[in-house]
């Protein structure tokens, strides 16, 4: 015969402070927990969803990202050529060629400048990033000083808005247009035309060549026959492996920050809860007795405080992951280590994520509450009876 | 001393619960002093820099160069002591995982500029003499095992191919926030190789000036000066001091730093909830002792004094054991991260924190537990059981 439930719940009420301070102890390391995972995921959405998996990527060998790539004039012409890139509805090749540069801009809240990806554009680069769209003002002209900024940029950063005007590479650069990319890294750039860019930055090769694959299947292919051409070289990714290769190494960073963290505050809470138990468990000891002495088995007894140990532990987590739920309102921006560049990203909840987490405070609560519930089911009726 | 005695004896009569508590206060202590000594890890470049450097870049960002030419031009003016320059190489050892610095200087002058860095009088020889060679901090040498001698292969990532260099000296710092695990060899082989090749954008083109000055009081003139020598040229020029340059990388990633920080204080509210536990549950017990102390004519004043006495003795005891713990575990910590943060020691500040931390957690933890005690009417608190 097992113990109703209703006895843990009046339990846990009798004693409300202790419940409410082992809980929120609880709760506290769940929300780290959820939340650094929630870092860890937006980063890595934010960056793999830049990417789509019929578009190629070509960078020079070894380069690793576009920052440092550089990719000349001639071989970018021969890639061009490759019969494996889509056709459009105009008749002409999905193909852009880009620069990517960096440029120093203050930031709006503390004035400290920080590094902004500034990408060269052909016409076609925007056929080729479908999720970008433009929210505010128009199209930069090709052939123009006139570049688009993407809408993470605007709240952050000093004088990007509609009209205003960048100075660097000696020209003034007008920002006719805001762009909107949802929740990926290209809402943190800034977009004007490639060859106005090289000539004002004295860069006179590109930094990537992106285009649509006819059939996504022939990747494995193209990338063979460009790799081992003796004219180029080049090396190609999809580019959605491209992205998430760049935010492997932060979002290794954050996990493995994480997890260090989270292990020694669940060791805390951990504590906290034996604490609670052993103390609650010692109480009652008059109680165990009754309860024994009425006929329930030492299995019943064990069980009734893990299923109030574990409820503690529940408790927590659900308070942790509601809270944590709401960290999906902030923007976090930070610089990506690998691309040297400013990124904008938000937490982001999975299943997966709560799931974890859920599991993740009842562990807590059971390692917890096991030792305690042990001893109380090891008490001897007499002596416990006797003990009030 | 009597009332110390009473505390301990009070504070050690549930021994499973306080050691619990010790357990737990130590380790919230231990993690918030190693979440610290991480953040203070990250300014070690701050800490490091000197007064009297100022640091001449590329106004656009640091990844465009600078011309070689403007090396004359910069020590002419008034003020500069030594220029020296070099470019950030971004070099890669066999797997990207192997980070470390490796920038390319024009060695004589880095070594005046850089007198933090010392080298054995016949390795310097060994180094300067040889074009290929390079010299590397005392951590980073003893992390890869090489000897005097030794050929390393970087793989380029500006500057494509693989790039060979030959051991020659080994450096240590002259105090501990000296970074030891940079790799240094000549700007000039880096020149060279790329001028064997086709045409490279960065032939005569150096990444970044360091100019040392007469006195720190004139760094700030000396940089307008210099800026304002190369304004509307093709490469425009951005002089600040080098602590200001190295701040304008941890600003970067400013995000972080402020993550962990906030970290580090949620630990303290976690301990604070586990103590403020073991608190209520104490004098929840003794709620029947305390009504015979306010019999015996003890005022609540008396009774404030045993709550806060013993919640402030195991947290203190707890804090002293996780300082102790500190020490050990920041070193194991450095010697796993290794060339990530180049130096990484505790600060008194940090054990100063520490004391205080636990010091705010004893007394928030006993506040609550005192009014109920206090507040409880004598009759009432006879009466209660358990």
């Amino acid at each position: 015969m097992t113990i109703p439930l209703s006895y843990n719940f009046r339990n846990l009420w009798t004693r409300r402070l202790t419940t409410f301070l082992t809980a929120s102890g609880m709760a506290l390391v769940v929300f780290v927990f959820a939340a650094i995972l929630m870092l860890a995921n937006g980063l890595q959405k934010t960056l793999v969803e830049t990417g789509s998996y019929d578009n190629v990527v070509v960078l020079r060998k070894g380069s690793g990202s576009e920052v440092v790539s550089g990719v000349g004039r001639e071989q970018a012409s021969v890639v061009e050529t490759r019969p494996e890139i889509a056709i459009g509805s105009n008749g002409q090749r999905l193909l852009a060629k880009e620069i990517v540069v960096l440029i120093n801009i203050p930031k709006r809240r503390t004035n400290k400048p920080s590094n902004i990806i500034v990408r060269g554009i052909e016409e076609n680069s925007l056929l080729l990033r479908p999720q970008v769209k433009l929210v505010e003002g128009r199209l930069p002209r090709m052939g123009s000083l006139e570049v688009i900024a993407g809408s993470s940029l605007v709240k952050r950063f000093k004088n990007i808005g509609i009209d205003e005007a960048l100075c660097c590479g000696m020209g003034d650069w007008r920002i006719v247009g805001i762009f909107d990319a949802g929740n990926t890294g290209f809402s943190s750039e800034i977009w004007g035309d490639a060859d106005q860019l090289m000539q004002a930055f004295r860069r006179p090769v590109y930094s990537s060549i992106v285009f649509k694959l006819r059939d996504p299947s022939e990747f494995q292919e193209l990338k063979n026959r460009l790799e081992s051409d003796p004219r180029l070289t080049v090396e190609a990714k999809r580019e959605t492996q491209y992205y998430a290769e760049q935010s492997e190494m932060m979002a290794k960073f954050l996990r493995i920050l994480g997890l260090s963290i989270t292990i020694i505050f669940s060791l805390g809470a951990i504590i906290g809860a034996m604490v609670t138990m052993y103390s609650s468990v010692a109480n009652r000891t008059a109680e165990i007795g009754t309860l024994r002495a009425l006929g329930f088995q030492r299995r019943s007894i064990l069980l009734a405080f893990l299923v109030e140990s574990l409820l503690l532990g529940f408790l927590g987590g659900a308070a942790g992951l509601f809270f944590a739920s709401f960290m999906q309102l902030f923007t976090l921006s930070t610089m990506n280590f690998q691309t040297f560049s400013e990124l904008a990203f938000s937490f982001s909840i999975t299943f997966e994520i709560i799931y974890k987490a859920l599991v993740f405070s009842l562990v807590m609560g059971f390692v917890g509450g096991v030792l305690p519930a042990i001893r109380a089911s090891r008490m001897n009726i007499v002596d416990a009876l006797r003990s009030s | 001393m009597l009332i110390l005695k009473l505390l301990f004896r009070n504070a050690f009569r549930n021994k499973l619960r306080t050691g619990l508590t010790f357990l737990g206060i130590t380790v919230a202590i231990l993690s918030f002093g190693l979440l610290r000594t991480v953040i203070s890890a990250w300014y070690a470049g701050v800490d490091a820099s000197s007064a009297t450097r100022l640091i001449t870049r590329n106004s656009i960002s640091l990844i465009f160069p600078l011309p070689l030419s403007y090396k004359d031009r910069i020590r002419q003016t008034h003020g500069v002591k030594n220029v020296s320059y070099g470019s950030w190489f971004g070099g890669i050892y066999i797997d990207e995982k192997n980070f470390f610095p490796n920038l390319g200087v024009e060695p004589g002058s880095f070594l005046e500029l850089y007198p933090e860095f010392i080298l054995r009088p016949e390795e310097k020889e060994a180094f300067l003499k040889d074009r290929k060679g390079f010299m590397a901090g005392r951590k980073l040498v003893a992390k890869y095992g090489w000897k005097i001698g030794d050929i390393v292969t970087l793989k380029g990532t500006i500057f494509s191919g693989d790039w060979d260099f030959v051991l020659r000296a080994i450096y240590r710092g002259k105090d501990e926030s000296t970074d030891e695990s940079q790799f240094i060899f000549h700007w000039d082989y880096l020149n060279e190789t790329l001028k064997k090749r086709a045409r490279h954008p960065w032939i005569d083109q150096v990444g970044y000036y360091v100019i040392g000055v007469n006195q720190p009081e004139l760094a700030s003139e000396v940089s307008s000066t210099i800026d304002s020598a190369f304004k509307n040229s093709l490469a425009e020029t951005l002089t600040e001091t080098e602590k200001a340059f190295q701040q304008s990388f941890v600003a970067m990633s400013g995000a972080i730093v402020t993550a962990i920080q906030l970290v580090s204080m949620v630990v303290i509210v976690i301990i604070m909830a586990v103590v403020a536990n073991t608190m209520v549950m104490t004098t929840r017990e003794r709620i029947g002792e305390y009504a015979v102390l306010k019999t015996l004519g003890f005022t609540g004043r008396h009774i404030a004094v045993l709550i806060f006495g013993e919640s402030l003795v195991i947290t203190m005891i707890g804090c002293l054991l996780g300082i102790a713990l500190t020490f050990p575990a920041a070193t194991w910590f450095s010697k796993t991260v290794g060339t990530f943060f180049p130096a990484f020691k505790i600060e008194t500040l940090t054990l100063y924190l520490d004391v205080a931390a636990a010091l705010l957690v004893a007394l928030v933890a006993a506040i609550i537990p005192t009014r109920r005690a206090i507040k409880i009417r004598i009759a009432d608190g006879l009466r209660r059981i358990g």
